[in-house]
């Protein structure tokens, strides 16, 4: 390709870029990859969104009488098919949908561009750390077609792996097969952290502080240190996991003086900064949205700034709010309940902020801004329910039980989720040069909103009751809310057809973009450049005052 | 006999029968009030930027971006409440992890998929406790899914402590009523206790994922007068003192299936 470089010169902006599968495949532009991850963002999220829809079919109603379908009838495989399920659709969400979605994707398109800079720092890294990710996906998914449990295909026993069930427990190659897939997945995410944190500190263009970097940015940046510290620690995890499974080691297994305990210290230490991962970026497009839509600067910017730094380094200490069951120490429980209240005094900071932004502003309602604000208020409803499982006393009783389950959906679905949304509405516009119609949009949202309300606010009446998670039969008694639930999950999965119809008509016969469709609320730098922008964008770097 | 299920469409916890639940059912209510003070004031506030600031009703935005005062007050406040909180959140933790002295001691061991008791004392007694199938339980008028076809029995108002293991993978031994739950980890034994204040059959469930039938393994506790557990230990010493063999067939039965 280099000969023919020449002849491209004299095209504007293209710099000879290879063309078809060469562009993606051995793409080092920060813009493609960004647009290749959020692809597979959301293939992804429908594989996993499938899985939920699946499992809330079976729990539609007591009985097991629909995963059987799948199974040749047999009880005992549509049990483990189940467990799978569930272990298979967390996996999905965290590693392959909203991780590539808000760091691959949208950090990716937006950070090089926010501070000025003409790319990322390490282009060749970048193409790597997108092309682990499918290699990962693959052997997830393969993982649930080889012998897990006994005589089981696929591993049915959560993302979180827990020994022994995954070491004595089950057998098979499956788990081996997801252990290689979060090394994958974990190396990926360890390479784009290396070189989003060497980005930000070394390509900022002149003037732009880090002080006056936009709040999605430093979002990014706080994330990527979490990955680069986090991450190490699950791989030490899972390759003590490999070897007490194949090589007779017995880190996790007391008759040989290991412990299982130990392996869920070493997975949450991991775990909890994770959620934050999941989290954070979220909190940066939610600041942007907001102070856009109310064409107001965001409000206490710095301490916005410095309450997600606050959030990512309390988050390393918390881990153990996880294991309030496994027979702790008092005193050990009662520090990580008090660490884990302190977590709500910045996400309040947060919470108070953005109400403080749109506070006297000139507020319109398009479709991201819609998604930004129900992801405050959900956020919110996570938030308190945080507050009452952080209480080790209270967690006796809503340990592993679906109030959990609702509060992490709560904090995930909805405010990862929705960040997700209001962020491709944001910039789709940016990305594609192509305005998504708005009032489809304005459909994806309420489907969304109200479709997981209907899903998740009944788990906490379930998990209250006592209905313990990742049962895939329960008593006539937790029947009702069950049922709510499923309609629940039918409605939002039916908002995320729709979610692929915008996406068509977005791509096929939307209007074109001017360079600041938003307006004068619409300050940071992706708003000076063309819609889509240059294939290099900044070849004269701008400067901030 | 009185039996304490949830309901259907039931929106809090089961009723509460030990000291510790009561303790937890109380806070509980608390941080609900809290919770729905927080979320209403959100709601309100939002509420309020939505229609007060939206751009027909407000056309040019202030330049507000600080305020010192109301950012300081926005971090102090939730300190004061979690402050608040904290005090009676420390109290219920070390009341659930202080028992008083046993009255009688259980060992519950944990398996792939049942749960195995024994009786700590002199008795000897040793069962396993099998969830009943669907035709058992509809035979013997029980829930389906919470029956067992043997049950801890214990006398009301004593102090039981449980000891809880596991022989394979983990299990979590839970009895919502009592405020428990507890992990069965091989190779630890952990620990808890309860007295229940009130006769009665109670339900729990296996809470900690273990494979394929996790949520076959349920839980149940007869709580009987001080007269009827003489006289059950009396019977269940003849049958179950030294009959692990019986149950240890059932349990072959069962996988064989």
């Amino acid at each position: 390709m280099a000969n023919t470089a020449v002849d491209a010169h004299s095209g504007h902006d293209d710099h000879g870029h290879p063309t078809g599968w060469r562009r993606y495949l051995f793409s080092t532009n920060h813009k493609d990859i960004g647009t290749m991850y959020l692809i597979f963002a959301v293939l992804a999220g429908l594989i996993g969104g499938a899985f939920s829809v699946l499992m809330r079919i079976e729990l539609q109603n007591p009985g097991v009488d629909f995963l059987t379908t799948f199974t040749g009838g047999s009880l005992d495989g549509a049990y483990h098919l189940f467990n799978a399920l569930v272990s298979a659709h967390a996996i999905i969400m965290i590693f392959f949908m909203v991780m590539p979605a808000l760091i691959g994707g949208f950090g990716n398109w937006f950070v090089p561009i926010m501070i000025g800079a003409p790319d990322m720092a390490f282009p060749r890294m970048n193409n790597i750390s997108f092309w682990l990710l499918p290699t990962s996906l693959i052997l997830l998914l393969s993982s649930m077609f080889v012998e897990g449990d006994a005589g089981q295909t696929g591993f049915g026993g959560g993302w979180t792996m827990y020994a022994p069930l995954s070491t004595v427990g089950a057998p098979g190659p499956a788990i081996d097969l997801i252990i290689l897939s979060m090394h994958w997945a974990g190396a990926a995410s360890i390479l784009g952290a290396i070189n989003f944190i060497t980005t930000i500190f070394n390509m900022r263009a002149p003037g732009m502080t880090l002080h006056k970097m936009p709040l999605f940015v430093w979002s990014v940046l706080v994330t990527a240190f979490l990955l680069l510290l986090s991450l190490p620690v699950l791989a030490g995890a899972i390759t003590m996991l490999l070897t007490d499974r194949n090589f007779g080691t017995t880190f996790f297994d007391a008759a040989g003086g290991g412990d299982p305990i130990l392996y869920q210290h070493l997975f949450w230490f991991f775990g909890h900064p994770e959620v934050y991962i999941l989290i954070l970026p979220g909190f940066g497009i939610v600041s942007h949205i907001i102070s856009t839509f109310s064409r107001k600067p965001v409000f206490g910017y710095l301490g916005m700034a410095y309450a997600m730094v606050a959030i990512g380094g309390v988050g390393f200490v918390v881990w153990a709010h996880h294991m309030y069951t496994v027979g702790m120490d008092v005193d050990t429980r009662a520090y990580f309940m008090f660490a884990t209240l302190v977590i709500a005094v910045p996400t309040g900071i947060k919470i108070f902020s953005w109400i403080a932004t749109m506070w006297g502003g000139s507020i319109t309602f398009p479709t991201p801004m819609l998604f930004a604000v129900g992801m405050i208020f959900l956020f919110t409803v996570g938030g308190v329910t945080g507050v009452v499982l952080a209480n080790a006393g209270v967690d006796t009783s809503l340990h592993d039980t679906y109030y959990v389950v609702a509060h992490f959906h709560y904090t995930m679905s909805m405010g990862a989720l929705f960040s997700i949304f209001a962020g491709f509405y944001y910039w789709i516009g940016k990305m594609s040069g192509r305005q998504y119609p708005e009032t489809l949009g304005k459909i994806h949202f309420w489907l969304t909103f109200i479709g997981v309300n209907l899903i998740f606010f009944p788990q906490h009446f379930l998990g209250l009751a006592g209905m313990p998670r990742r049962y895939v039969d329960y008593p006539d008694v937790f029947a009702g809310w069950n049922y709510v639930s499923s309609i629940g999950a039918y409605v939002s999965y039916a908002g995320a057809l729709v979610f692929l119809v915008i996406c068509w008509k977005t791509l096929r016969s939307g209007a074109k973009v001017p360079e600041n469709q938003w307006g004068e609320g619409a300050t940071t730098l992706e708003w000076t450049l063309s819609s889509p922008p240059p294939f290099h964008q900044f070849e004269k770097l701008p400067r901030i005052k | 006999m009185a039996e304490t299920l949830p309901k259907n469409w039931q929106l809090g916890f089961q009723e509460p029968v030990t000291v510790v639940m009561h303790a937890i059912d109380s806070l509980h209510n608390k941080l609900l009030i809290l919770c729905f003070a927080i979320v209403i004031f959100v709601m309100f506030l939002l509420a309020y930027v939505v229609l007060k600031f939206r751009k027909s009703v407000n056309p040019v935005p202030s330049k507000t971006t600080h305020n010192t005062f109301i950012e300081i007050v926005w971090t102090l406040v939730p300190v004061l409440i979690l402050v608040f909180i904290a005090i009676p959140s420390f109290k219920l933790l070390y009341l659930e992890d202080r028992a008083p002295p046993a009255d009688l001691v259980i060992k519950a061991t944990g398996h792939q998929w049942y749960w195995s008791y024994e009786y700590n004392d002199d008795s000897g007694i040793a069962f396993d406790s099998i969830m009943l199938n669907k035709d058992e339980a509809k035979a013997q008028n029980d829930h389906y899914l919470f029956a067992t076809d043997t049950r801890i029995v214990v006398p009301v108002n004593k102090v039981v402590r449980v000891l809880v293991t596991a022989s394979d993978v983990l299990h979590a031994w839970a009895m919502p009523a009592f405020g428990i739950k507890i992990d069965a980890v091989p190779g630890r034994l952990n620990e808890t206790w309860f007295r229940a204040e009130k006769e009665g059959v109670y339900y729990g469930q296996c809470s900690e994922l273990c494979g394929i039938r996790h949520a076959f393994m349920p839980i149940v506790v007869e709580v009987v007068s001080e007269e009827k557990y003489a006289a059950w230990l009396e019977k269940a010493k003849e049958q179950f003192a030294s009959d692990r063999t019986a149950a240890k067939s059932q349990v072959a039965a069962l996988s064989a299936e």
